[in-house]
């Protein structure tokens, strides 16, 4: 069902993305790019030992990626790396898995609707890809290809 | 554009009014909705003609073509032949020999930029090509000038799409050594004057190639009165199968060229010491070709000829009228792309929503587009979008349809609202 991707929340998040900017004293930043629809993200994360103090993003993309984003980066800020990997791994789960687990994700719930939408799951996972690649030093451009 | 403001623009009817029912796939539902196919720029759909052509071959023909001396064999030599001879007359080419069956545009392009290219192509030479063309006439040439040491120059375009005849002039020159230009903009519908573009490269004597793929399911195109060196084309573009395209080159560039592959059909005699080459069209054809694809293809050109690409250009200009004519009335829609001579898309962007989402919803209401960059990401870059959506005509749409991709839209807007 359509309302169930374009879920009211999802819509709000990708008008109006929170923590939408850059941030020059970030100790992390990594590009995220998927070339099948071109949505480009930057993400900034400045970690103070092993939490993450705080984190932005730059970039354009689809209702779907915008609020994805947005949504992750409020999720995220506070917690400590492993905590956010594990997030990562269950938000995977929400849209991958037939009957995930959805305990625990909070505001990230309202993406289950995107398990319907095969083609859109890599929308919905761009920043998180990103994120991952920005707490564990991988390469500074990730793509969903 | 005058046609917003002329109040009755009557609905243009198709060809024929059973065609459809010659397309099976056309006959679905789609998420509960009839299926309305707006993706033709990415591939066409088949009719009935070409799978029963391809079908035929594999039940009844099936077998290897010029080695046999058995009966199917010389079938399936003869059909695949006819297919050739059927290519000749829709492009109007001087010899038989000058059609090579390839996989498609690309591998055309391909073909010329690995034999032509590398023989002809020296450190210092430049290769101008056009602002907006698709990724297969960019790569093949930035891949070459790098291993020569060449230059791409890009002829630039306007504010509709349109190339700039003069820019373009001002970039020949006694290094230009080649031009390939889009004949038909998949992403933007420009029509290119393709024919003037090989006159003023003819006069630097350089040698034109021309991308047909998004042209000749749609134009009459005649190679002998364009006078271009090369032209490609993709069978899935004009209603045949995938995986089967036609290179045509004029003999006498095609004959200095060396060949593309080795192999089996396109040698005369091969010992450890010394190989001769087959002569056209075979030099270029190595190993066991595409051979249902082939005759489907010749099905395909059967199928349109029998049409009339008079009527099928008349008529989709019709409807592509209709259908800029409904869309220029959606507030907040941009179409990109609004060349005067045009033809069978409509690529458009509507403000504050990506086009992403615009195809998931449109899609929901059955109606296939395409999303993204169409694989002309420079292009689009130019008029300062990431992506468009893109409806793209055949002859088999409709004004109905045209009216489910604009009901569609407004579904967009009510869910963005």
């Amino acid at each position: 069902m359509l309302e169930d991707l374009y879920q009211e929340v999802i819509i709000d998040h990708s008008r109006r993305p929170r923590n939408f900017h850059h941030m020059p004293d970030a100790t992390r930043n990594v590009e995220g790019y998927n070339p099948l629809c071109g949505d480009k993200l930057k993400l900034f994360v400045k970690l103070d030992g092993d939490t993450v103090q705080d984190i932005s993003f730059v970039g354009a993309g689809c209702a779907i990626s915008t609020a994805s984003a947005s949504l992750m980066t409020e999720t995220v800020k506070g917690k400590s790396r492993q905590e956010a990997v594990q997030m990562m791994e269950r938000f995977h789960d929400l849209l991958t898995t037939a009957k995930p687990a959805s305990a625990g994700l909070g505001k990230l719930a309202v993406f289950s609707g995107v398990r319907e939408f095969p083609a859109r799951v890599k929308c919905a996972t761009l920043a998180w890809h990103t994120l991952k690649s920005a707490l564990t030093d991988a390469a500074e451009t990730v793509s969903t290809e | 554009m005058g046609l917003a403001t002329e109040p009755a623009i009557t609905a243009p009817r198709p060809p024929a009014s059973s065609q459809r029912e010659n397309f099976p796939v056309l006959d679905q539902r789609v998420h509960g909705k009839p299926l309305v196919y707006l993706d033709n720029a990415a591939t066409t759909q088949k009719p009935q003609m070409v799978l029963d052509a391809m079908n035929q071959f594999y039940q009844v023909d099936n077998s290897n073509i010029h080695r046999g001396v058995h009966e199917l064999s010389e079938r399936s030599t003869r059909h695949y032949e006819e297919a050739r001879v059927k290519i000749q007359h829709f492009l109007n080419a001087a010899d038989w020999r000058e059609i090579i069956f390839v996989r498609g545009a690309t591998e055309g392009i391909n073909l010329v930029a690995y034999t032509y290219g590398r023989r002809h192509i020296q450190s210092g030479d430049e290769i101008v090509i056009s602002a907006m063309e698709h990724h297969s006439n960019i790569v093949p040439w930035q891949i070459l000038c790098e291993e020569k040491q060449a230059i791409l120059r890009i002829a630039p375009i306007n504010q509709r799409g349109e190339l700039l005849l003069d820019e373009f002039e001002k970039l020949l020159g006694p290094r230009t050594k080649l031009v390939s230009v889009v004949h038909v903009s998949n992403a933007l519908g420009t029509i290119n004057p393709v024919a003037e573009i090989a006159r003023m490269a003819h006069r630097h004597g350089a040698p034109v190639f021309i991308d047909g793929a998004q042209a000749v399911a749609h134009m009459k195109v005649d190679v002998q009165q364009l006078d271009c060196d090369f032209y490609a084309l993709s069978g899935h573009k004009m209603f045949g199968p995938t995986g089967i395209g036609v290179l045509y080159g004029k003999a006498a560039l095609l004959n200095k060229m060396p060949p593309y592959q080795g192999g089996g059909d396109m040698i005369s005699s091969v010992t450890f010491a010394k190989t001769t080459y087959n002569e056209l069209p075979y030099k270029f054809e190595a190993g066991t070709p595409n051979i249902a694809g082939t005759i489907g293809l010749g099905a395909a050109v059967d199928y349109i000829n029998e049409i009339g690409l008079d009527r099928i250009e008349t008529y989709e200009h019709e409807l592509l009228a209709y259908g800029t004519a409904q869309l220029e009335r959606i507030p907040g829609l941009r179409l990109i792309g609004t060349a005067r001579e045009k033809a069978s898309v409509l690529s458009f962007v509507l403000v504050g929503v990506h086009p992403h989402d615009v195809g998931t919803i449109l899609d929901r209401e059955g109606v296939a587009v395409r999303t993204g960059h169409h694989c002309a990401q420079p292009v689009l870059e130019w008029f300062g979008v990431p992506a468009t959506t893109r409806a793209s005509l055949a002859f088999y749409n409709t004004k109905q349809d045209i009216d489910a991709l604009v009901a569609g839209i407004y579904k967009v807007k009510e869910i963005f609202a």
